[in-house]
């Protein structure tokens, strides 16, 4: 109880966030993420159209737009999730660290290990906590047991869940309630220490005090981590983000320092967006 | 208008539906009562019965013997069948008595006309005897003989009889023993030697140091035989030192050797828990022992042994099978055309007739496969076949394949059925498609694998047809398992409660006492599969609880 509180008050102290985004500017930064001109069809439908976009390292970017816009696609895109789409094609490039993730010798499994990702619900597997976060330690062969117990608790630790399931580590994770699922999927995308997270709307399943948890979280993780979120929520965005792009109709219109998105949105679509007039 | 408003209500549905599982269920339960009344009552050691059976111009016989049945016959077709019979009744009520004395008698069962029967009484001194050989003996004890000199008369010959009986069954036991056992294991390593030695003659090898050891070997076995045959000589002649002496209904005296009686009672003068205690014992028998007299008597431990054993290898056999097959075309094959016929080729092989699986596996495994083992690796036992005749390993493969489409289908369902977020989170912390499968959906799956195999179960133990042309026997020698090197013996013939029914139903040249073995044996197979399936659905629920959470 008294963590969930520090919790809530730490969580609202947000001008404080706003105010640094505020002097960040794209050209100062180091480049993780670079799609270039990448175009994706579904069978013959074209979902995405000529995306450039440069995200940089250890920065939270947020992908913001109407629903079907293509912003959890084009998400999917950075660490190949649509490859399991039978019918999807993918033109363009993207590439990690100045290296394309869609060459032939990229191996797929390598590339998710770099860059983790967590779902719009969440998705625990059906074992005790403590499997679900050393899962994918023991994928990368991880046996000794004293490095996946300290894996473990750093992993929880930097999710702010280990206080609440220190004493059942061993109990079924689907016994967690669905703020605390989500905070368990993020510890176990963090156990393997990628480079990149990928969050797929991953508050929007969640009640407002997990949100907030979720929030702070990602806040405190984007020292480590380099941070891709997609909302729907665009308040969320501006709390969170400290760039933020808005996407309509499978275009990137317009990506920049999330305050000047928010406050002096150069193309009139965002404008529109942003002050509710569709979406 | 209440009648429209109580159709528009929906309660006539319900009543229907409600009255189709009312009449499935009493169908069900019914069918489990019959069974179980007429196999359970036989065992039951009920009361011998003694009356005087006159039919006019004939003399008046004793007849002893339990009653078994009744019904009521017409009294024209009597009179059509010869009796001269006078009654006013339309219907005259007759009895079949098991007379049992098959060898003094000729047969077994009488039937007995009501009007021709007097002075009904049940002697408390009628004495039963259940015999390895011609079937029950009802009769009176007069005496006991030891190498045919008088022991003992009267009265006093029962609780001697008991004694000795109990000695001759003592001796049975060991003289089983030692046949079934140490001489058993002896032919196995004789015959084993012989095929050593046939092998060196096939190779070529003509190494006298080989040679001389199986010959040693031989003789070492043969000398053991010699001395386990002369104990047993003994065992026969003491166990042949008993006799008894007893008067069966119609007077004559006959002689009995102890060596060939099983158990004895007076059914007569057994109260209400001495009949209890051996109406387990009797059951005890039936479920433990090996058959008898053509199956007819005795026991049917070896068709449970053989049906629980088969049941296992194609349950071992047939869920990695199915599992393999469904993961494939359930994650791995491309869906399409090719894989929807494939889906409808297996929903109909489940569909095939039985008997045609038989006579596949009897041309293609027995014939083609165990054929080709044989010349591969038994040249030694050649012409006598090894695996090219049916057997337990051919009748466990048929019946799997037999049963595989129910797996394959159970088990698509289930993989269908998971999530497809959890196959994403797992991908997404860098599992490749295989890891995913083995870590994360394979064991979600189980339960739907278990149901698979649960139904294969149902399926597999019930079924006769396909067996008999692949290996199941009448009666078999010997268990497929046994203490012999290498304990399974899958080239073996097995016996099978399903078969065992059919058998002494239909094809046993003592039908009447055959048939409340075939009720008992039926029963016994429902109680079998019934097990089975528990202890699967006892797993598989085991297994559920730890997915619970996703089921919602």
């Amino acid at each position: 109880m008294a963590s969930q509180q520090n919790g809530l008050t730490h969580g609202i102290n947000l001008d404080a966030i706003e105010r640094k985004q505020g002097t960040r500017d794209l050209n100062n930064e180091t480049i993780c993420l670079e799609a270039k001109s990448l175009a994706l069809f579904y069978g013959d439908k074209q979902a995405l159209k000529d995306i450039n976009i440069r995200l940089p390292e250890k920065r939270v970017s947020a992908f913001i737009g109407p629903s079907g816009c293509g912003k959890s696609t084009l998400l999917r895109c950075f660490n190949r999730m649509n490859d399991l789409v039978d019918s999807c094609r993918v033109e363009g490039d993207i590439c990690l660290d100045d290296e394309s993730i869609y060459a032939k010798k990229v191996d797929v499994a390598e590339l998710r290990r770099r860059v983790g990702m967590v779902f719009q619900k969440p998705n625990p597997f059906p074992k005790s906590i403590y499997e679900n976060v050393a899962y994918g330690l023991r994928l990368q062969g991880v046996k000794n047991r004293s490095t996946t117990d300290d894996a473990v608790e750093k992993s929880l630790r930097g999710a702010a869940l280990w206080d609440e399931v220190k004493d059942r580590l061993h109990d079924n994770a689907l016994g967690l309630s669905g703020g605390q699922q989500q905070r368990l999927v993020i510890a176990r995308a963090i156990a393997i220490e990628p480079e990149v997270l990928l969050l797929d709307e991953p508050a929007s399943a969640l009640d407002p005090i997990s949100t907030l948890k979720i929030e702070e979280l990602i806040h405190e993780l984007k020292d480590n981590y380099t941070i891709v979120i997609v909302t729907h929520n665009m308040q969320q965005a501006a709390r969170v983000s400290d760039y933020t792009a808005f996407m309509y109709l499978g275009e990137l219109i317009e990506f920049g320092n999330t305050d000047a998105i928010f406050t002096n949105p150069k193309m009139k679509q965002t404008e529109d967006y942003i002050t509710g007039r569709y979406g | 208008m209440m009648m429209r408003d109580w159709f528009k209500s929906g309660a006539p549905w319900i009543w229907l539906n409600a009255a189709a599982v009312s009449a499935s269920l009493i169908i069900v339960l019914g069918l489990l009562i019959l069974i179980a009344v007429r196999g359970l009552g036989h065992f039951w050691p009920s009361d011998v019965m003694q009356v005087d059976y006159t039919q006019p111009g004939e003399p008046t016989i004793r007849i002893i013997g339990e009653e078994t049945d009744e019904e009521l016959v017409l009294l024209e077709n009597l009179h059509a069948a010869g009796y001269q019979l006078e009654s006013k009744k339309l219907r005259i009520k007759r009895y079949l008595a098991k007379t049992g004395n098959r060898d003094v008698l000729g047969s077994d069962f009488r039937w007995l006309l009501d009007p021709y029967l007097t002075n009904k009484s049940y002697p408390r001194d009628i004495m039963v005897l259940e015999r390895r050989e011609w079937g029950n003996f009802y009769g009176y004890l007069r005496s006991i003989k030891e190498n045919g000199k008088l022991v003992v008369e009267g009265e006093q010959s029962w609780p001697v009889l008991q004694e000795r009986l109990q000695r001759a069954l003592d001796i049975f036991e060991q003289i089983r023993d030692i046949e079934k056992g140490e001489i058993g294991d002896i032919n196995y390593a004789i015959e084993e030697l012989r095929l050593d030695k046939r092998r060196l003659e096939l190779d070529n090898d003509t190494n006298p140091e080989k040679h001389q050891a199986i010959a040693d070997e031989r003789k070492r076995l043969q000398a053991d035989y010699q001395g386990l045959q002369k104990q047993l000589n003994e065992l026969y002649g003491q166990i042949n030192r008993d006799s008894l002496t007893a008067e069966v209904m119609d007077g004559q005296v006959v002689d009995i050797p102890l060596s060939k009686v099983v158990r004895t009672y007076r059914p007569n003068d057994m109260g209400l828990f001495g009949k209890i205690g051996m109406y387990f014992s009797k059951l005890g028998e039936f479920v433990s022992d090996e058959p008898r007299e053509a199956n007819t008597e005795g026991g049917i431990f070896p068709a449970i042994f053989g049906t629980v054993m088969m049941v296992f290898i194609m349950s071992l056999i047939v869920t990695p099978f199915g599992v393999v097959a469904a993961v494939y075309l359930r994650e791995y094959a491309k869906q399409g055309a090719l894989t929807r016929t494939i889906r409808i080729a297996v929903n109909n092989l489940a569909g095939v007739p039985s008997i045609v699986y038989g006579v596949f596996g009897l041309g293609f495994f027995v014939y083609f496969l165990g054929g080709n083992i044989d010349q591969l690796f038994y040249p030694e036992a050649l012409p006598a076949p090894t695996y090219g005749t049916p057997g337990i390993l051919w009748s466990s493969l048929t019946l799997a394949i037999l049963t595989v489409p129910v797996v394959i289908v159970a088990t698509e369902e289930g993989l269908s059925r998971i999530p497809s977020a959890i196959r994403e989170g797992s991908l997404a912390l860098g599992a490749t498609k295989a890891e995913t499968l083995w870590r994360t959906v394979l064991p979600m799956a189980t339960p739907a694998m278990m149901t698979g195999m649960i139904l294969a179960i149902a399926r597999a133990a019930g079924e006769v047809a396909p067996l008999m042309l692949v290996g199941v026997v009448k009666l078999a020698p010997s268990l497929p398992l046994d203490g012999n090197w290498p304990f399974m013996h899958l080239d073996r013939k097995f016996m099978h409660l399903g078969f065992h029914i059919y058998d002494v139903g239909f094809q046993s040249p003592n039908v009447e006492a055959a048939r409340p073995l075939v009720y008992a044996t039926a029963l016994l197979l429902v109680l079998v599969i019934i097990l089975l399936n528990l202890a699967a659905i006892y797993i598989r629920n085991h297994l559920r609880e730890r997915y619970k959470g996703l089921e919602s």
